[in-house]
């Protein structure tokens, strides 16, 4: 009696090991991962929390231009006497704005256009993948450029009417932040769109979709219910590394002249003006520049970390 | 392979023409033209300006007359200079070698095909070095990290490869020139006037360039060092150099090579943000500057200039591959 409890316990909790546990677990034990996991959240929380309690990032004090830092102000000030720890703040705010919804723009587009081309299959598939590959072929930089410089116009109206409203009017900007979503999303979606593709493809074939057929279900729902979440291992994967590519694009675009306008701030236009200046006034591209790396190494230790955790493949050294 | 390489460049031409058409109706629903930004242009020298340019025809009948001008006349060039260029200097010419013909720039005296003739070569070979350094550093170091797998070594050539992805060339490009031209005073802050110019960008665009190219041939190689063939040829006493140098490198850097199609087309013809900083008068530069002036022909000019690129080196990389991977045939 007392065994039958024992080898029931014991099967009760290897039942209780979903693949998802396991992957945590895997997860918890890379140093790095969990370093940049933690370094994440933090950074995260300082530039949306931070704001509230540091120095205004617009309030400009031109008596205490250019202050190196300090006890008074963290990081130093810039050219108009602005306060840079707040400035670096809520820049990075924008930052992981244009990071995290661009990603989920590009994720949604490339998920549903990987599975829309998988499950079809066929002359569908040959067509939208010869797609894929035709915008691969295209210039990448450039048509963001070109785009960026195309959507101006309507996105300063949009602008315009947006800070219209009272209580919007402190958004100035979010047009130009919200043409960035649309210009990276509409880039970045192309690699997902494959990974995605191809694991619809062998998941379609599994025995459990034709037992899922047999019961009689829609194919809405076989793709929705029971393909697409056996996807999600390399689509976590995947978004957690297009995250901080997105982000570089963002920083790209600012460096270039192409991004937020001041006085907002994004990590890309503080890192253009501190390199403008870094002659005299290192310090204006050495905080930003470092607090992005830093951003861009945590994101990079944690995807790495999850693809050892998920990929069963890579599982073993 | 000389099917492949036919088929695949007929196939460049539906790219080529979606990738002009794209540009082109882009840049003509843009805000602001070419001539926005001069203020107080008499009427009439608009009016001449815009004829001059063919800026009054209607759209659809500019986009194939503009199509026609580009639209390669010649395929084997009898010859590939211009007579003289505005320096008196004979350049390579496009349209003395093909008949493709980017018409006369809006904002500049000089044509776009002497613009790409001018600052096409400071990129290429700008792109060249840093390319030549990202090679060596990038594969000796994942050679290295595949080889001692685990150990410190790989350890080490991973973080660098990291800090390669994780610092962008413009935060580490202006730190470098304020090290060594600012305060060592070994080179020059910007400009590309003497050779040693060259130095400090080539050495931040090769390094950007290492990090992925030493991740991927360690990828590679760790996987192919694990296969059978590898063993066996251990087991018949073959020495660790030419274990590593004869069998596992050809498998072992075909992601490299994958990878490399795109980014040299990238890395040769002008890296935006690099030109930016140290001022070299390259195609990236001018690029971002055409936008910004809506010089339509310009934009396009140099569009068309960076697909024929990604073109032609995504082809040498299919070409290699195949050539590495003896189960690849050339479809």
């Amino acid at each position: 009696m007392h065994s039958v409890t024992k080898l029931e316990s014991r099967l009760a909790a290897e039942a209780g090991r979903s693949p998802w546990q396991d992957a945590w677990r895997r997860l918890r034990r890379n140093r790095l991962a969990v370093f940049g996991g933690v370094m994440l959240l933090a950074l995260v929380l300082l530039c949306f929390l931070g704001p509230l309690f540091s120095q205004s990032y617009r309030e400009t004090d031109l008596g205490n231009a250019f202050a190196p830092p300090g006890a008074a102000h963290w990081f130093g000030t810039d050219n108009l006497g602005r306060d840079l720890f707040g400035r670096v703040l809520f820049g990075g705010r924008i930052s992981f704005m244009v990071g995290f919804v661009a990603s989920f723009v590009a994720l949604s587009i490339g998920v549903t256009y990987g599975a829309v081309s998988g499950w079809c299959g066929g002359r569908t598939d040959a067509l939208m993948m010869r797609a894929v590959e035709i915008i691969y072929a295209l210039p990448f930089t450039i048509f963001v450029i070109l785009l960026m410089v195309f959507l101006k116009d309507p996105m300063q109206r949009f602008d315009a009417w947006f800070t219209g409203f009272r209580s919007f009017a402190s958004w100035q900007g979010a047009g130009k932040i919200l043409l960035m979503f649309a210009a990276i999303g509409a880039v970045e979606w192309l690699t997902m769109a494959r990974i995605v593709r191809g694991q619809v493809m062998a998941i379609k074939k599994m025995e459990y979709i034709e037992a899922a057929r047999a019961l009689g279900y829609g194919p809405a729902r076989i793709l929705f219910r029971h393909v697409l979440p056996n996807t999600l291992g390399p689509v976590i994967v995947y978004a957690t590394l297009t995250i901080p590519a997105v982000m570089m694009l963002e920083a790209f675009l600012s460096f270039l002249g192409l991004g937020v306008d001041a006085p907002m701030s994004s990590w890309g236009t503080l890192i253009q003006d501190g390199a403008d200046k870094v002659e005299e006034y290192w310090w204006l591209l050495v905080f930003p520049g470092g607090i992005f790396s830093l951003t861009l190494f945590s994101l990079n230790f944690l995807g790495d970390g999850l693809r050892d955790a998920l990929d069963v493949r890579g599982a073993k050294d | 392979m000389f099917r492949f390489v036919a088929s695949r460049l007929l196939q460049a031409v539906p790219v080529m023409f979606i990738i002009i058409t794209l540009a082109f109706f882009l840049l003509r629903f843009m805000p602001g033209g070419p001539f926005t930004a001069e203020k107080n242009l008499p009427p009439e020298v608009q009016r001449n300006l815009a004829a001059y340019y063919h800026l009054n025809d209607p759209l659809w009948k500019q986009y194939a007359d503009y199509l026609w001008d580009v639209c390669p006349k010649r395929l084997m060039p009898q010859r590939l200079f211009a007579d003289t260029n505005h320096d008196g200097r004979a350049d390579f010419d496009l349209k003395a070698a093909f008949g493709i013909d980017l018409r006369p720039s809006y904002r500049s005296s000089r044509t776009v095909n002497e613009i790409i003739a001018d600052e096409l070569p400071v990129s290429l070979q700008l792109g060249a070095l840093a390319l030549l350094l990202a090679l060596l550093l990038g594969l000796s170091a994942g050679a290295v990290a595949a080889l001692w797998h685990n150990r410190w070594p790989d350890r080490l050539v991973s973080s660098f490869a990291l800090t390669g992805i994780c610092v962008p060339t413009f935060v580490l490009g202006p730190l470098l020139a304020l090290v060594f031209a600012v305060h060592l005073r070994w080179f020059n802050v910007s400009g590309w006037q003497e050779p040693r110019d060259a130095v400090l960008p080539a050495l931040v665009l090769g390094f950007a360039y290492a990090a992925p190219i030493a991740r991927l041939a360690r990828g590679g190689l760790i996987e192919v060092l694990g296969q059978d063939f590898i063993r066996t040829a251990r087991a018949k006493g073959a020495s660790e150099g030419r274990v590593v140098l004869r069998h596992a490198l050809r498998g072992g850097l075909l992601p490299v090579v994958t990878w490399l199609g795109p980014a040299t087309a990238g890395i040769l013809t002008g890296s935006f943000v690099i030109e930016k900083i140290f001022q070299i008068p390259g195609l990236g530069r001018e690029f971002v500057a055409s936008v910004g002036n809506r010089d339509y022909v310009l934009v396009l000019g140099t569009v068309i200039v960076y697909a024929g690129f990604i073109i032609v080196c995504n082809l040498l990389a299919d070409i290699a591959q195949a050539w590495m991977n003896p189960k690849l045939t050339l479809e």
